[in-house]
């Protein structure tokens, strides 16, 4: 039966990213793999149309690719060093062109994840890894949602594969003793492309979404991937990160207006958050929180959670938040946090009590070229009435911003105060 | 895989360790050594004399330049190596991670060059 372009279509999408793990972890070459998934990719492209898509698409792809490896190697003038990895490709367990349709194929991309997000590489080349690898974004889509030119990421990418090689990567599961700590890498990586498509609306806004989409899919698949392997333990921090994912990720379309400016959170339409995906990220946090184990991220989720959970702005539950960000900056003691914890205390208690945690020496000095605290510090004191002394910590804020939509919004509070 | 564990501490931070740290860390090392012997995975290892003792050589132009030294200026001094044979870098961070020195300088994991 021929496939219609969309089944195809789908099929590869969900297909690519297992493929490619399996590949990887087979030859023990990024290249290598990538380059035969992609004529295996060009061979399905040009006979499932009017072939048919095969039962087991996955199983199919793997054995077309182990075949254009094979082809390549044998080929290839470093013939010789590559005989393991030859005779390992000529044992090809789906070979068997009868057997390859029932044969459930491995998810390897647990070992990916770990492989693209190992603390031996530099973040920047973690999180392009990651996107290329595991995303399937290719090269000149992460350099455009990252503001670098193509050839740049290209060599990012290209350092990052050489280094893996070199240095002798490997693709593996750490040892259980080791897995609660490199998961943690693992979710800081996931955290930081979610926020790089959240926050940031300079750029390509498209692009910009995916990223947070990209983000949302791969926590979502990690999470599987960590539960289907019960001997790993539970990890309820990568829960929390789903969780708070998909607790920020319900806002968007309520985040921005229709010219793009930015709307706070106190002042968005509330029936525009997705509330199927709040549903998902308030049970997955009671999963997390349930296995009593709390750590950074299912504290920022439970945070989350109780904006998500106010049904207006004044309902929300300002003294349980400024509770959270206590148990917060015990685990993670950064400026920022502080800042956020000065700003639900000032929620709770009042504009003036908010100043006083702000006005904190050691916080000042730590945040001074920071535009989101001249920005509190500024809010604060337009409640408490003091309109010149905001007017003017806008404008040092305004002075700091380099991002278009937090510029508008700067610009409007001055004029409010002026 | 070979890689080269090289242990980099700052002598001050040995200032004010009683003489028992010191001793129990000594011991620490006795014990290091054979264990990476056992399992079959050390190549070499030694402890290096502290900087006082070296004479860096540079030779331009035909020309020997002996100095007294080490070759650069920094806090940190290599202080010693082990030379292991791993399976890939994570096993290597795994030894790494038990050189006692670890926890007050640094060790850095370099893979060996492989010539055909």
């Amino acid at each position: 039966m021929p496939a219609t372009s969309d089944a195809i279509e789908r099929a590869l999408r969900e297909d690519t990213g297992r493929v490619l793990a399996i590949l990887i972890a087979a030859f023990g070459d990024i290249d290598l793999a990538e380059d035969a998934l992609q004529e295996a990719l060009l061979v399905a492209v040009e006979r499932w149309p009017a072939g048919g898509l095969p039962d087991n698409p996955a199983a199919w792809l793997v054995t077309v690719a182990r075949r254009k490896a094979f082809d390549r190697l044998r080929r290839d003038r470093t013939l010789a060093e590559k005989m393991p990895l030859l005779a390992d490709l000529a044992t090809d367990p789906f070979d068997d062109p009868a057997a390859m349709d029932d044969t459930p194929i491995p998810d390897e991309r647990l070992k990916l994840v770990f492989t693209c997000c190992h603390p031996a590489l530099a973040l920047e080349a973690r999180v392009a890894l990651t996107l290329r690898l595991l995303g399937g974004l290719d090269t000149a889509e992460i350099a455009r949602a990252f503001l670098v030119a193509t050839p740049a990421m290209n060599q990012r990418l290209t350092r990052a594969k050489a280094k893996i090689r070199a240095a002798g990567i490997p693709y593996e599961v750490p040892p259980l003793t080791a897995v609660p700590e490199r998961l943690d890498g693992v979710l800081h990586v996931l955290y930081l492309i979610f926020n790089e498509g959240y926050a940031a609306t300079s750029g390509d806004a498209h692009i910009r979404a995916d990223l947070c989409a990209e983000a949302l899919r791969l926590a979502a698949t990690l999470v599987d991937l960590l539960d289907a392997r019960p001997e790993l333990g539970p990890q309820p921090e990568a829960m929390g990160l789903l969780a708070l994912l998909r607790l920020h990720d319900s806002r968007r379309a309520a985040r921005l207006d229709a010219a793009g400016d930015i709307i706070l959170l106190e002042d968005q339409d509330r029936r525009l958050w997705n509330r199927a995906a709040i549903d998902a990220g308030l049970s997955l946090l009671d999963r997390a929180l349930a296995l009593r184990r709390p750590g950074p991220y299912q504290i920022q989720a439970a945070i989350a959670a109780l904006h998500a959970r106010a049904a207006t702005a004044a309902d929300t539950d300002w003294q349980q938040i400024a509770a959270l960000y206590d148990a917060l900056r015990r685990v993670a003691p950064t400026p920022v946090v502080e800042l956020n914890r000065a700003v639900a205390v000032g929620m709770a208690r009042g504009p003036l009590a908010g100043l006083a945690q702000l006005q904190r020496p050691e916080l000042a000095a730590a945040l001074d070229g920071y535009h989101w605290y001249h920005a509190a510090v500024a809010d604060f004191l337009r409640r408490a009435g003091y309109r010149p002394e905001a007017r003017a910590a806008y404008v040092r804020a305004l002075s700091l911003c380099d991002n278009r939509a937090e510029q508008i919004f700067l610009a409007r509070r001055i004029a409010e105060t002026s | 895989m070979q890689y080269m564990l090289l242990i980099y501490v700052d002598p001050q931070t040995y200032a004010g360790v009683t003489e028992e740290q010191l001793q129990t860390e000594m011991a620490e090392y006795y014990a290091f050594g054979p264990s990476l012997r056992e399992r079959g995975i050390e190549v070499s290892g030694e402890g290096l004399q502290g900087i006082e003792t070296a004479t860096t050589l540079r030779v331009r132009d035909g020309q020997a330049l002996i100095t007294d030294g080490p070759f650069a200026e920094t806090k940190e001094h290599l202080g010693g190596f082990y030379l292991i044979d791993v399976a890939n870098l994570d096993e290597a961070i795994e030894v790494a991670r038990r050189i006692p020195d670890v926890r007050r300088g640094s060790v850095e994991i370099r893979p060996v060059m492989v010539y055909n």
